[in-house]
């Protein structure tokens, strides 16, 4: 029985190789004529985004985005399951370099600026550089920040995993209602708007804002885990 | 465009410096700290190529994360491969 389903699946994906390789001709460049056009003349045209990158990165190319949160999640979750031995007594956390007043009071300061610039990236990715991965990892070292100047600041693991799963669930949905409305993953089906215009770029937004605070609930944890490891 | 070239190349020989100075370096913690210049260098070269996003990410991850999980590393494992690394230690009287 395990070896008809291997090989089916086997022939499913050699019939779809040999018909893509049939398809092109020989020698014919078809990889680098069409791709870099579409990409550049579509963007600002369709989907009305200024920034090519974060459509390119989420939009033409949304499945290989998945593959990345993914990779991230997965990484993630082995580097947990091996450092976080005892569910409900953490270690008592080692301190790097017992912090003094000024450090308190400044990281005290720093971090809601910090938080912020992070929120603002990952809002902002269709319109500025940088995007979903930029500002959770932003967001991380703002709570690192707190985490090494404070030693009894504490993260509820409940809440980060509350966060991070719904992002998840948020990003692979919206993903699904492109292919429902008729289109491959992740494609836009939303108004677009206009151009440089915060509320554009059709389901980018949205996107963004999963992707930035799964990734900032994913590294925060992983710091946490890190940090509270015993010796 | 001449100063242009110059800043490129003054960053990229800073770079291999930083670099080499992270391989001889017998203090772990030292070496961290040098990969960690390495990538700070790497993040402005790229902001320099136009390439902002790329830029971003590499500021964010290299500088501050991975620099950060390698000094958590340090502090449980070891600081100096061999003993005989360790700087002596000036004699209290």
């Amino acid at each position: 029985m395990r070896k008809i389903v291997v090989i089916s699946l086997l022939a499913v994906f050699g019939v779809y190789l040999l018909e893509v390789l049939f398809k092109l001709d020989f020698g014919h460049q078809f990889f680098l004529n069409g791709v870099k056009d579409f990409y550049l003349t579509n963007s600002p045209e369709k989907l009305n985004v200024a920034n090519v990158v974060t459509s390119i990165v989420v939009n033409f190319r949304g499945f290989d985005t998945l593959g990345e949160v993914t990779v991230l999640f997965l990484a993630t979750t082995a580097m947990s399951s091996i450092l976080y031995k005892e569910r409900h007594q953490l270690g008592e956390r080692a301190v790097l370099f017992s912090s003094s007043r000024i450090v308190m009071t400044g990281s005290k300061l720093l971090f809601p600026a910090i938080i912020l610039l992070g929120v603002y990236v990952f809002i902002h990715g269709h319109l500025t550089p940088g995007g979903g991965f930029q500002g959770g990892v932003i967001i991380a070292t703002g709570f690192l920040l707190m985490l090494l100047a404070y030693k009894d600041y504490r993260v509820s693991h409940m809440a980060l995993s509350i966060v991070e799963s719904s992002a998840g669930i948020i990003f692979a949905s919206v993903g699904l209602l492109g292919m429902l409305n008729g289109g491959t993953f992740l494609e836009n089906f939303l108004p677009t708007g206009t151009m440089n215009n915060l509320l554009s770029g059709g389901v980018i937004p949205i996107i963004y804002i999963a992707v930035g605070l799964k990734v900032g609930a994913e590294l925060t944890g992983l710091i946490y885990t890190a940090l509270n490891e015993k010796d | 465009m001449i100063i242009y070239v110059i800043l490129l190349f003054f960053l990229l020989i800073l770079m291999i410096g930083a670099a080499i100075y992270s391989i001889v370096q017998r203090d772990l913690l030292y070496a961290v700290i040098g990969t960690g210049v390495i990538s700070l260098i790497l993040s402005v070269l790229f902001l320099l190529l136009q390439a902002p996003d790329v830029a971003l990410t590499e500021a964010a991850i290299g500088v501050a994360l991975t620099t950060i999980i390698f000094i958590i590393t340090i502090r449980n494992t070891v600081r100096f491969e061999k003993d005989s690394d360790q700087p002596i230690k000036p004699v209290s009287k």
